[in-house]
């Protein structure tokens, strides 16, 4: 048991497992979609890129997985691969499928949902980073410094598909207006702590959501001034995945993630 | 006397670390990358300290299997522990005068210490110098690599991407 974990009383713990596992979670779906995207990216160049966020990306995820697993939640894999649906605290945001389609089969994914999704979801962590980085949790500021690194790179490449994309053909114009229509509709619970945002509001582990959701908007409004847009209006969520309500589209990607490993937890895959 | 031995085998550790290449890299070590945060030695145990360049590098098991059988190789080592930390973070200063080196032999552009105001940063082309390049793709083959075009000598090249914590 570290020092850091004997200091925290039943309810700070509680606090920093709820916001871990929030994290850990939506890295880890917003990962999976983007691996959905290996080969199939719009060109040879964005399958490399994208695979490299989606990477890195899986890299913070198991970062936060095992910190939980280092506070005594269990090992950081099984966290990752065997929790049902109804224990997952990710955004809904995170958990929508690419498109129709099946991976193995005929995907038609849509590329304009994916860059305003993966967009306007790290420009939120960025927000989130920028704020654990003074997190009264020591490891959060560690992880967050780390990760910051990385998510400068991955801010750099959506922003440039989000400004091309809209500055481009009415056709592509037309797919992002309606992308970003999706991807708001979903974002609200991004911004949320669920149940337990008092306690982690209260400990300090990060800044409240509405901190969040407005340096989330601020770090929009350039470009949305630049392209002549509305910034988006955060709705209400109909669903908070904080709470553990979810869409089925989060049962079917856990089943598809966890099929090899669910073989032999045992194995070092 | 005592601490004496245990200095020269500390030393005797960062020596053979420094035949634990990147295992894409084999022009550069472990310790060339700036990716060795400590090494102790107490008795027969010893433990070995590294920095992750890229938290998601898939790389890393490779790495620590390697460090562990370099160092097992060590008369007096009986039990080695490798464990990968992230506070200090990694971050691309790290890479010595001699890593640069073993990068540009190897075709990769060493990581730039200067970034412009705008985030974007320049290299020369590792084959002939040439400043007239362009970037092709930030994100390379690896994590930590882009992918870059040298107008002059007309060759493709990877540069080792800036890390720093003011990102
Ligand atoms: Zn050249």
């Amino acid at each position: 048991m570290s020092n850091v974990e004997k200091m925290m009383s039943t309810e700070e713990k509680k606090a920093v497992e709820t916001l871990l596992f929030q994290l850990a979670d939506d890295d880890f779906l917003f990962s999976y979609c983007g691996s959905e995207w290996l080969g199939l990216a719009p060109h040879i160049e964005e399958d490399v890129a994208s695979s490299s966020i989606t990477q890195d990306s899986m890299g913070h995820a198991a970062m936060y997985y095992k910190l939980l697993e280092d506070l005594g939640l269990g090992k950081a894999d099984d966290l990752a691969h065997l929790r049902p649906a109804e224990e997952r605290k990710n955004s809904v945001l995170t958990e929508r499928i690419n498109g129709d389609g099946y991976y193995m089969d005929t995907p038609q994914y849509d590329w304009a949902y994916t860059v305003v999704r993966s967009y306007f979801y790290t420009q939120a962590k960025r927000a989130k980073i920028n704020s654990l980085k003074e997190s009264t949790f020591e490891p959060l500021r560690e992880v967050a410094v780390k990760a910051s690194m990385e998510l400068y790179y991955h801010v750099m490449h959506w922003k440039l598909w989000f400004e091309q994309l809209l500055s481009s053909t009415e056709e592509a114009k037309a797919k992002m207006i309606s992308a970003i229509e999706l991807v708001v509709a979903d974002i609200g619970d991004l911004f949320s702590y669920g149940e337990q945002k008092e306690l982690i509001e209260r400990f300090g582990l990060i800044d409240s959501e509405e901190k969040i959701q407005n340096a989330w908007l601020e770090a929009l409004r350039p470009t949305f001034e630049k392209l002549k847009l509305d910034l988006p209006i955060v709705p209400e969520p109909k669903l908070n995945g904080r709470n553990g309500q979810h869409t089925d589209e989060l049962q079917a990607a856990i089943d598809t993630l966890s099929e090899v490993y669910r073989l032999d937890t045992a194995t070092n895959w | 006397m005592v601490a004496l031995i245990k200095n020269s085998q500390n030393l005797e550790v960062w020596k053979v670390l420094e035949s634990v290449k990147d295992p894409e890299i084999d022009t550069v070590s472990i310790v060339d990358l700036g990716m060795v945060e400590k090494v102790e030695v107490e008795a027969e145990q010893i433990k070995v300290t590294l920095l992750p360049t890229f938290l998601g590098c898939p790389a890393l098991e490779i790495i620590r299997t390697n460090t562990k059988n370099a160092v097992m190789g060590l008369s007096f080592a009986k039990n080695v522990e490798v464990e990968f930390i992230f506070s200090p973070p990694w971050t691309s200063d790290r890479v010595t005068e001699n890593g640069k080196k073993g990068l540009k032999e190897f075709g990769i552009a060493a990581p730039p210490r200067h970034l412009e105001e705008d985030g974007s940063w320049h290299v020369d082309c590792p084959y002939c110098d040439s400043t007239y390049v362009t970037m092709e793709n930030i994100f390379g083959p690896t994590a930590c690599r882009s992918i870059l075009y040298c107008k002059s000598c007309k060759t493709p090249f990877e540069a080792m991407k800036p890390v720093s914590t003011i990102m």
